[in-house]
């Protein structure tokens, strides 16, 4: 028998009942849909979270403290440890060769920034060095940033991101104001360039950049003394000297003492230490190198566990892929049983189906139907059930992802592959739960089905 | 005059558990082509269980069935429908028309199993070429519902007629129809088989088996009388 006769002698059983036959599609509609919908979804994300590694700075790497070891071994959490001070980030700049730029990063949280009458706690403060915007690709829209020379000298400047200018400084231009961070009154000399919400959904723009010796010397210094303590600790500590004059800008220590002299550890620490590798295939070399040479310096010995730890953009993007990988394929897991239920849901019509046209069937047989054009007139209709609900599905699905894209706002990106999947998926299951049915209806004896009433 | 249908000794047994139930206890018959037969018996003679025989939609126990020289008695599935798509055409009692489907797509339904290459359009041609011939061509476009009894048997024999096949089997065709309509799809049958078409009529009434030329009757397996065509005077 013709492919083409028997498709449309199935599309002309399936619209002699159309009520029922939307019925039955609709578990595969549904399937279809959610697969859809969780596939465009899952690829949006992921994209988004490519393009905010790509803004962060594709081959920017970062060191952080490790967790800091109680005496009794209970671990403290990411970060507490100090372990990283400002002798690490030169020795990273000058010692490794796939480092390009560099730049400690000592962070301020908790802090207020106050001008005029406006009180405002932004989501960053940052102290970090020039470099910072080179490794983060980040630039400045108005002004100018500050120096290295500023930074050696402690200077009282800061630069500012967009959502600072707008909640604080109401959208007028920020430069030459005075701003005050926690209880020091800076300049503002530059505007950031907006940047956007980062990959957590964190404002990126809600942020105060200064060079990283003011502040941790300057502002979160307070924390933990009298404010002639910090200003005795920078000018007068054994040791220290002005760049300026030829002084290092930090008092120089060891990191054995560091566990011994809290105090003055945490005076220097670093939150951070940030550097971009030369180049995006060097982000592998440089994070090995950095790893090396901090063993080194902290005298770690082999079986020792990193009191630090590296973060690359990339890696960081395959954690948040992971992630985001794992919810996707649960909700597809999710999706595809309830294919899996619309397609039992079609093998019962189609049995029933069958038990209806039993006559039918004998009628074909008796004018000349072989058991295996009824078992193909039978899938045929079943795989055209499917094939359709698929369709719909698809429209379906994509409709809805273009309403949360809409609404939820949330990224979507179309997926052609999840198209093509489904497409398959929807005839496999009407090739799969309709053989049954269609091998029942092909093993009916016609005399019998004939007199079937 | 050829033989259309020879059947020698035929016997069909069903094996019901340990019970066996002989229905056809050996039967012998000649059909030749263009005879206008009826086949008669009461219920549970056996009557309906030689005419499925006959219409190759059941195999013989034993015994011989040549149609047009074939032994198709013993020949496969794929085999005897294919038979019955170009051989036999068949009439039903209750027309078995397929709802919502109009009269020319159900007569040309049976094409759809021939191994023929004719494009849609010859289908339909022919179609309603078979439709002219019964009378009802401009019913065409008609769903069964649409139609009435005699209307709706001769859609079937046209759907019978689309393969022009020498054999007509008509199973109580007017069972379901008023005495009037009856006696019009009676003349219908003399009509064709003056064309050329053995006609097999399956009935218990006498006045349709008065219409054939010849009738058989069967009696528990047997066949009693009519077994020699009256043509051959025998």
């Amino acid at each position: 028998m013709k492919t083409i006769s028997t498709l449309r002698m199935s599309l002309i059983s399936l619209k002699r009942n159309p009520t029922r036959t939307m019925l039955t599609m609709l578990g595969i509609i549904i399937g279809i849909a959610a697969v859809i919908t969780m596939m465009e979804i899952g690829n949006g994300s992921k994209t988004s979270i490519k393009n905010s590694i790509e803004k962060m700075g594709a081959n920017s790497i970062m060191v952080m403290p490790g967790a800091m070891r109680a005496p009794g071994g209970a671990r403290a959490g990411s970060g507490t440890a100090v372990s990283l001070v400002p002798a690490d980030a030169d020795a990273i700049g000058s010692e490794c060769p796939s480092v390009g730029a560099y730049s400690p990063v000592v962070r301020g949280s908790g802090i207020h920034v106050v001008f005029g009458n406006v009180d405002w706690e932004p989501g960053n403060i940052y102290g970090v060095s020039p470099a910072y915007l080179d490794i983060r690709a980040w630039q400045i829209e108005e002004g100018r940033c500050f120096t290295n020379a500023e930074v050696d000298t402690n200077a009282r400047v800061c630069v500012v991101g967009s959502t600072i200018v707008k909640e604080v400084f109401g959208g007028m231009s920020p430069l030459n104001s005075e701003l005050r961070i926690g209880e020091v009154t800076f300049e503002v000399i530059g505007v950031l360039k907006s940047k956007g919400a980062n990959m957590m959904g964190m404002d990126e723009d809600d942020c105060v950049l200064t060079p990283w010796t003011t502040l941790r010397m300057r502002v979160t210094g307070l924390k933990y003394g009298s404010a002639s303590n910090t200003s005795s600790s920078v000018s007068s500590s054994p040791g220290a000297k002005f760049a300026v004059s030829g002084l290092a800008l930090y008092p120089e220590q060891d990191p054995r003492i560091t566990q011994d002299h809290l105090f003055y550890a945490k005076q220097t620490q670093l939150n951070q230490i940030i550097f971009s590798a030369v180049s995006v295939d060097k982000v592998a070399d440089a994070t090995r190198e950095v790893s090396q040479l901090l063993r080194k310096r902290h005298r770690l010995k082999v079986d020792d566990e990193d009191d630090f730890r590296v973060f690359n953009a990339s890696d960081f993007m395959n954690m948040l892929n992971q992630t985001s990988t794992l919810m996707t394929n649960l909700l597809l897991g999710v999706a595809l049983l309830s294919l899996l239920v619309g397609g039992v849901g079609i093998m019962n019509i189609m049995l029933v189906s069958v038990t209806e046209r039993t006559r039918e069937i004998g009628l074909r047989m008796a004018v000349g139907a072989r058991s295996r054009d009824i078992l193909k007139q039978f899938l045929i209709e079943s795989v055209v059930l499917c094939l359709s609900g698929g369709i719909i599905g698809i429209v379906l699905g994509h409709t809805m992802s273009l309403l949360i894209e809409k609404f939820a706002r949330w990224p979507i990106e179309s997926s052609p592959g999840a198209v093509v999947a489904a497409v398959a998926v929807s005839v496999t299951v009407g090739v799969l739960f309709g053989f049954y049915p269609a091998w029942k209806a092909s093993k009916l004896d016609p005399i019998e089905a004939l007199r079937y009433e | 005059m050829s033989k259309l249908i020879e059947l020698e000794n035929i016997t069909k047994t069903y094996f019901l558990g340990e019970i066996d139930v002989p229905v056809l206890k050996g039967i012998s018959l000649n059909i030749e082509h263009g005879e206008y037969v009826a086949l008669m018996g009461a219920s549970g003679s056996g009557k309906s269980t030689l005419m499925n025989i006959l219409g190759c939609l059941d195999r013989p126990t034993s015994g011989r069935y040549l149609l047009e020289g074939e032994e198709v008695g013993s020949a496969s599935g794929d085999r005897r429908a294919l038979i019955r798509n170009r051989k036999i055409g068949f009439v039903f009692q209750n027309f078995n028309l397929l709802a919502r489907t109009s009269a020319l797509e159900n007569v040309i339904m049976p094409l759809n199993y021939t191994n023929s290459a004719l494009s849609g359009a010859e289908c339909r041609k022919r179609g309603m070429e078979a439709l002219e011939q019964v009378g009802i061509a401009d019913r065409a476009g008609h769903h069964p519902s649409q139609l009435s009894g005699g209307q709706q048997q001769r859609v079937a024999i046209a759907r019978a007629l689309i393969n022009r096949p020498p054999l007509l089997f008509a199973d109580e065709p007017t069972g379901n129809l008023d005495s009037h309509t009856s006696v019009e799809v009676m003349e219908m049958f003399s009509k064709l088989n003056s064309e050329g078409i053995t006609v097999i009529l399956v009935t218990h009434s006498e006045e349709i088996a008065n219409f054939a030329k010849r009738v058989i009757h069967v009696s528990d397996g047997r066949i009693v009388s009519g077994v020699y065509s009256s043509r051959t005077g025998a």
